[in-house]
């Protein structure tokens, strides 16, 4: 057996690029003053936080409500930005962009994280991982950690070793050198595994496994086949034998929902029927985008059911469409009648949420010869509808039952600019 | 005069056709034959490209530079600047639009306005150059 010199170890390698405190990260691009100020991220309708900037960690709990905190912002001069999903889309957009131009091949795993193909890559990969990282920090002003190893799931453990040693690896972990591997296997706790959730982790305690390397050592076929095949893979991914692809196809989703509270609580039934026809075209868009059809919606609505002063309504209907299908005017008009039967006058609403159900592909099944089904001419409407949306921004061509400024949006108070997706909010500089 | 003429302005984000021969002012047409390729404003400030960024000037100090109040600047991260460059800096966390001057050691944001003053980087100022710009674009109806 010949090895070819200059070549890494044959079989795959892995790098899982993932950018640090991202949402916190975007909002400091074009706050250079932010710089060394902490900051928080709410979640939508300014509720609780959802992303922190590291110097926030040690005082602000990941969830923790924003009503609850606001003394503790104010004493520790944490900033709090509303959730700007434009700005942090964008600049992932320009994060992956970079990485994808670096990399034969790549898949983009979330909005802050892409793994990297480096198989047969000749030369130092941590040398490599840091031209990564010093090209997109020089580019787009984020900063990223690289885990390299030969599976997906040690690229994963590589990158979360980077983030928590990052004064000594300096944002950089490769771990296809089997000692650096053992040490970090060995000094990694069971639940910081990829895809190691709480209630595993006390299967796995009481099973005697406490460290990532109890994990890599287990019998993978004997917790197959106790729990999952998933896990049995994580075992074998974490020993070394990489079982999942770069790409692992996401299946397609069986359900697809939005919910979101309302900006303020709604008494009459006109804002709410808008609200559910914007929820239900967002969602049929979710559904068009991964090309199914849908049979079945649930619709909800509910008033707030924390404040026992406030008198309680939860009520959700089921609604049967004529035939499977991804037409926004059929599911609008479907969602909208829904909402004349469950809403009950004199309560505050603070909720609605559209699912749709019973999923399935073109073609999937064969119902009946006689059994309707969605007419061509839709399908054409849909696909110039979303064409439309796509190249003018979301909402531009849209049901009538769906308002452009609705009363009842969101509260997003302390968002921060569009500063590269609008241009009445582009960034300005001073130039005096 | 002669001028190249790169087409006809058309309103909205669409490409333009390129013609590539010269020709002279007030007598167009027979390069309407010669049409090649389409050539985009998107592509010739690469504001799509992930290193470039577009932002909007606000004061009068870099009129000099062409650069005036309301202008949008079409600004790369990708580059490191150099003596001479304008560039967009963040000084002691502020963010301003100047000439970069380097030379001898000393570090100077330079106004192009002679109402405006050099800034001599000092020690102790925290500089840190956001990037450098390219293009600028302004609006002729608006500005007077």
């Amino acid at each position: 057996m010949s090895v070819k010199s200059g070549l890494h170890f044959g079989g795959p390698v892995f790098a899982l690029v993932d950018c640090n405190a991202f949402y916190a990260s975007c909002e400091r691009v074009f706050r250079p003053d932010l710089a060394n100020t902490p900051i928080v991220v709410l979640s939508n309708n300014d509720s609780a936080v959802i992303a922190r900037s590291y110097d926030v960690k040690p005082f602000v709990k990941m969830g923790a409500p924003y009503f609850q905190i606001k003394d503790v912002l104010r004493r520790h001069g944490i900033v709090a930005f509303s959730s700007n999903y434009a700005l942090y889309g964008q600049l992932s957009e320009r994060v992956m962009t970079l990485i994808e131009s670096m990399v034969s091949e790549s898949s983009v795993y979330s909005i802050d994280e892409i793994f990297c193909d480096l198989s047969g890559m000749p030369g130092d990969l941590t040398e490599f991982g840091r031209k990564i990282r010093a090209k997109v920090l020089k580019h787009t002003g984020i900063r990223v950690g690289v885990g390299i190893a030969h599976t997906k799931t040690l690229a994963k453990l590589a990158n979360h070793t980077a983030k928590r040693l990052q004064a000594q690896t300096g944002g950089v972990v490769d771990l296809c050198d089997p000692f650096k591997r053992d040490w970090v296997l060995r000094n990694t706790a069971v639940e910081e595994v990829w895809g190691i959730g709480r209630r595993m982790t006390a299967h796995m305690q009481a099973l005697g496994i406490h460290t990532a390397m109890d994990l890599a050592k287990a019998d993978p076929v004997l917790l197959g086949r106790k729990f999952s095949v998933v896990l049995e893979k994580t075992v074998r991914e974490l020993a070394g034998t990489s079982c999942l692809a770069l790409e692992e196809a996401a299946p397609a989703k069986q359900e697809i929902c939005c919910s979101r509270m309302f900006g303020v609580r709604l008494e009459t039934i006109e804002p709410i029927k808008e609200a559910v026809a914007t929820y239900a075209q967002r969602a049929s868009e979710k559904l068009r985008a991964q090309h199914s059809l849908c049979k079945k919606i649930r619709v909800s609505i509910r008033t707030g059911m924390f404040n026992p002063d406030e008198a309680r309504y939860a009520n959700g209907v089921l609604v049967e469409l004529p035939y499977p299908t991804n037409d926004v005017r059929l599911i609008t008009k479907a969602a909208t009648q829904a909402v004349e039967r469950l809403f009950r006058p004199g309560f505050r609403y603070s909720k609605a949420e559209v699912l749709l159900m019973d999923l399935r592909q073109p073609g999937e099944f064969t119902d009946d010869l006689f059994a309707h089904t969605q007419p061509a001419a839709a399908d054409k409407v849909m696909s110039v509808l979303d064409e439309i949306n796509n190249r003018w921004g979301r909402g531009t061509l849209r049901a009538a039952a769906v308002p452009a400024a609705p009363a009842w949006a969101m509260r997003r108070e302390l968002m921060s600019p569009s500063y590269t997706t609008r241009l009445d909010q582009l960034w300005t500089v001073n130039a005096n | 005069m002669s001028v190249t003429l790169h087409g006809p302005i058309a309103s909205g984000g669409v490409s333009l056709p390129l013609y590539s021969s010269q020709v002279s002012a007030g007598f167009p047409s027979p390069a309407a034959d010669h049409l090649e390729r389409l050539i985009s404003l998107d592509e010739l400030f690469e504001i799509r490209a992930p290193h470039v960024y577009l932002a909007k000037i606000s004061g009068h100090s870099m009129q000099g530079a062409g650069i005036f109040n309301g202008d949008l600047v079409i600004v790369d991260r990708s580059k490191t600047a150099r003596h001479g460059d304008i560039v967009i800096a963040a000084l002691n966390a502020e963010c301003v639009c100047k000439r970069l001057h380097h030379r001898d050691g000393q570090v100077v944001l330079m106004a192009e306005n002679p109402k405006f003053p050099p800034r001599y980087v000092m020690e102790g100022d925290d500089l840190v150059i956001w990037g450098v710009v390219n293009y600028s674009v302004r609006d002729h109806e608006r500005s007077t």
